[in-house]
């Protein structure tokens, strides 16, 4: 990647007129050739996508989950908001679909947690860079075993 | 007409046939419902027919008894940092005394849990809520911490969190930056169980905090509020708090 | 025959220009880092608590926004009430309503305590909250003084500037009775509770907002040694200590209501001579400074720039007071629970709370102001908004 960075910079420089008193290209041309730029960019950005590791998913626990993979993986963020809405607001409270049903399943044994370095939440969303906010409030840990289940 | 009575059911058998299917098939519903309150499955919505309430005999309140507070703070997960400007608080003791008479009161305050709540009509976002059976509450998805339902609950019943919560309750989702209150334990709630304070009331022998359904007559709560003369704070407000207390 | 006034962008050298920015920078750069700590820290870095919940950051805002509506009033009275001789001037005071209302504006969203819910509180309004349409009105003035502004100075829509200015008007007006709405309709606290807020707000703004544009006015000519006429300086001079008279005949209403009536009479005993800061902050800084001071120097027959930019910033000084009266003041009183009791509590019922801002809510808020200032400066700079000359009247004098 780094040996396409200089030229590529090198004409962004010439082509946007960072000097003021370039009658050389005209607006029109130097438009063109931005996006002749942003389009060479591309395909070598989409290149370097194989320099971050795939992320570590541990499945501790034996079982199936509520949906297949490629529903959860799409779907979990509608799944879990339509849920919450319900939860909360209607007091609709169904084990199959809830935060508390998810985190008592993934919650790595190790940790305890869905969170840290190889959580089952964490490691793919650190891989694809998508803040997780639930944490925040929600516990990340299944209720322990001592207190009455619920 | 004369063969009209004679050719099988009589005009007046048919009207009381036809009302009393009318009646039952209207009855029937009812008859679910009310049996629906009184044992909830976890995928119920939450219902109008039910209106959650509190009472509390203040008679029976010590000064310097705070079962109620230590059993909300346990239940809930709050923390006391050593902080109590900004620690949260979802129910206190107030320690009352008459300028004149010098009579004096220990009242546990909380949400009151109004029928017309200032919070809730407040709210920019809506997050702040009033759920089908009456129990005020904040929807920490949507609450953006503007302070405003602090600002405008007349019984300082919200509180907000100042800083990173950890190691929360898994029942009891609560984070930084959201504002939130007594829930009346609404988790406790729709299991058929009591709030915390309630049952460590019961539990250490006080028994001054009652629970239940204001609109079920059958229900102690009703019972009481309808034989006891029983107040509730701020009552000129008009907001119609659903926390009753005797002894004031 | 009227003249047309020249406009013209703000003069000087680019390095003078710069060096105003730095120093504009300087709060702006000094706010954005609080604001950035506050965010990350949690409101824990703030003076706030459970008891005092709105703090400096919202008395920076509250006193901006108030100002922001009363800034529009040169603009309404040249357009809308056909004053000619405040036309040349029309373009500034739309501008600086603007300006104000971005800077108020921007102090109340950054100090949502979840900022990153922004999306949130723009996509979800409850109807039934005055809280949540202020929303709605906040853009819908920004929107209508634009498009006003927009016709004031593209000289093809100049017929439909009074249309404009009309709508603007209507804006103006919804926006100031939900702002005192806002606070009056609070029954939690005994020192708001009345809808006679509005009008005290109305009038607040009135003296708030013709100040500030007074100051500006004035910094601006004397950033480029423009003249202004005598008639036009008298002019704002009257309409300055008239707004300031309106604005003490409120405030003395409300706080008299407050004392004289029984269910409130405990509240105004407070704010009136209990209150320690607050007390001293209302008399002396919103009556004193913001009211007294500034209308003995603008009652003076001879007028001069230096003393009606006196008075204009004695009446800023004052409103700032006024506002921290209300806002902290408001909160500082307890809720009271059980009228008549002595209440004491765990969560503080029945006490007066303690409010100590923070530096970094203090820096949060000064940002705010800095914002509104660089808005003007930097539009000042690059558009054409105030004439060459301010010494000709557009209409000969009768």
């Amino acid at each position: 990647m780094h040996w396409l960075t200089h030229p590529i910079l090198a004409a962004a420089f010439a082509l946007t007129g960072a000097h003021e008193h370039s009658s050389l290209l005209s607006n029109r041309t130097r438009l063109r050739g931005l996006a002749l730029l942003i389009a060479l960019l591309v395909p070598a950005l989409a290149l370097a996508a194989d320099r971050v590791p795939k992320p570590d998913i541990i499945i501790d626990k034996p079982g199936q989950c509520v949906e297949d993979t490629a529903t959860m993986r799409r779907g979990h963020p509608d799944m879990l908001k339509h849920q919450r809405d319900l939860t909360v607001r209607e007091g609709v409270r169904t084990r199959q679909y809830s935060l508390k049903g998810c985190i008592e399943c993934h919650a790595s044994t190790k940790t305890g947690s869905v969170l840290g370095d190889k959580g089952f939440c964490q490691s793919c969303h650190d891989y694809a860079s998508v803040k997780l906010d639930c944490f925040e409030c929600h516990s990340s840990k299944p209720k322990p075993a001592s207190e009455p289940k619920s | 007409m004369s063969t009209n009575e004679e050719s099988g059911i009589s005009r007046r058998g048919f009207l009381a046939i036809s009302s009393a299917t009318l009646g039952g098939v209207m009855l029937a519903p009812g008859v679910r419902l009310i049996e629906v309150a009184s044992a909830r499955v976890p995928e119920q919505a939450a219902s109008k027919q039910v209106r959650w309430g509190l009472l509390i005999d203040t008679d029976k309140c010590a000064t310097g008894c705070d079962d109620c507070v230590k059993a909300c703070a346990t239940e809930n997960g709050i923390k006391d940092t050593g902080h109590p400007r900004t620690d949260a608080q979802w129910i206190r003791k107030v320690e009352l005394k008459d300028g004149r008479s010098g009579r004096t009161h220990s009242v546990p305050v909380m949400c009151q849990h109004c029928e017309r709540p200032p919070c809730v009509a407040v709210c920019p976002t809506g997050a702040s809520f009033k759920r089908a059976d009456g129990i005020v509450l904040v929807d920490r998805h949507t609450c953006i911490g503007c302070r405003y339902c602090m600002m405008a609950c007349p019984y300082k019943a919200r509180s907000i969190v100042f800083q990173d919560v950890t190691d929360q309750k898994p029942e009891v989702p609560r984070g930084k930056g959201c504002v939130e209150g007594c829930t009346l334990c609404v988790h406790r709630v729709d299991q058929d169980r009591q709030p915390a304070c309630v049952e460590a009331c019961a539990k250490a022998g006080h028994n001054a905090m009652t629970f239940g359904n204001l609109n079920d007559p059958q229900s102690e709560i009703a019972q009481r509020v309808a034989k006891f003369s029983t107040s509730r704070i701020r009552a000129d407000l008009k907001l119609d708090p659903g926390v009753h207390y005797q002894g004031l | 025959m009227t003249e047309f006034s020249v406009y013209c962008q703000l003069g000087g050298t680019d390095r003078r220009f710069w060096g105003l920015m730095a120093w504009l920078a300087i709060p702006l750069v000094l706010g954005a880092a609080a604001f950035l700590y506050i965010e990350h820290y949690g409101h824990i870095a703030t003076g706030m608590d459970n008891q005092i919940v709105w703090g400096l950051p919202h008395v920076f805002a509250v006193f901006l926004i108030v100002a922001a509506i009363g800034a529009l009033n040169v603009a309404m009275a040249a357009s809308v009430f056909g004053k000619a001789d405040y036309e040349p001037v029309a373009p500034l005071s739309a501008l600086v309503s603007m300006a104000l209302l971005v800077g108020g504006l921007a102090l109340l969203m950054l100090d949502l305590a979840r900022v990153d819910r922004m999306m949130v509180a723009m996509t979800h309004l409850n109807t039934s909250s005055i809280f949540a349409l202020r929303a709605v009105l906040y853009n819908g003035f920004l929107a209508s003084v634009a498009v006003y502004l927009w016709f004031l100075l593209e000289r093809r829509m100049n017929r439909y500037v009074k249309a404009a200015a009309i709508v603007a008007l209507f804006w103006q007006l919804l926006l100031a009775t939900g702002t005192g709405l806002m606070f009056g309709a609070m029954v939690a606290r005994a020192a708001y509770d009345s809808v006679l807020l509005v009008p005290v707000f109305i009038a607040f703004s009135a003296a708030y907002g013709t100040a500030v544009f007074i100051l500006v006015l004035l910094a601006a000519c004397r950033w480029d040694s423009r003249p202004i006429a005598e008639e036009l300086l008298r002019r704002l001079k009257n309409v300055l200590a008239i707004c300031v008279g309106a604005s003490l005949y409120c405030a003395a209403l409300f706080y008299f209501s407050k004392y004289y009536v029984a269910r409130s009479h405990d509240v105004g005993q407070f704010l009136l001579f209990d209150g320690g800061v607050y007390t001293a902050l209302l008399w002396l800084g919103q009556v004193a400074i913001g009211g007294i001071a500034p209308l003995a120097l603008l009652m003076r027959s001879q007028v001069s720039r230096r003393t009606v930019a006196a008075a204009a910033g004695l009446v800023v000084l004052g409103g700032l007071a006024q506002v921290y009266v209300t806002v902290i003041g408001g909160q500082a009183y307890p809720q009271i629970l059980f009228p008549g009791m002595i209440e004491t509590s765990s969560f503080f019922d029945g006490e007066v709370h303690p409010y100590k801002p923070s530096l970094a809510e203090a820096l949060f808020g000064l940002g705010g102001v800095g914002l509104a200032v660089a808005v003007i400066a930097v539009a000042l700079r690059a558009l054409a908004l105030l004439p060459e000359r301010l010494d000709q009247m557009t209409r000969p004098q009768a």
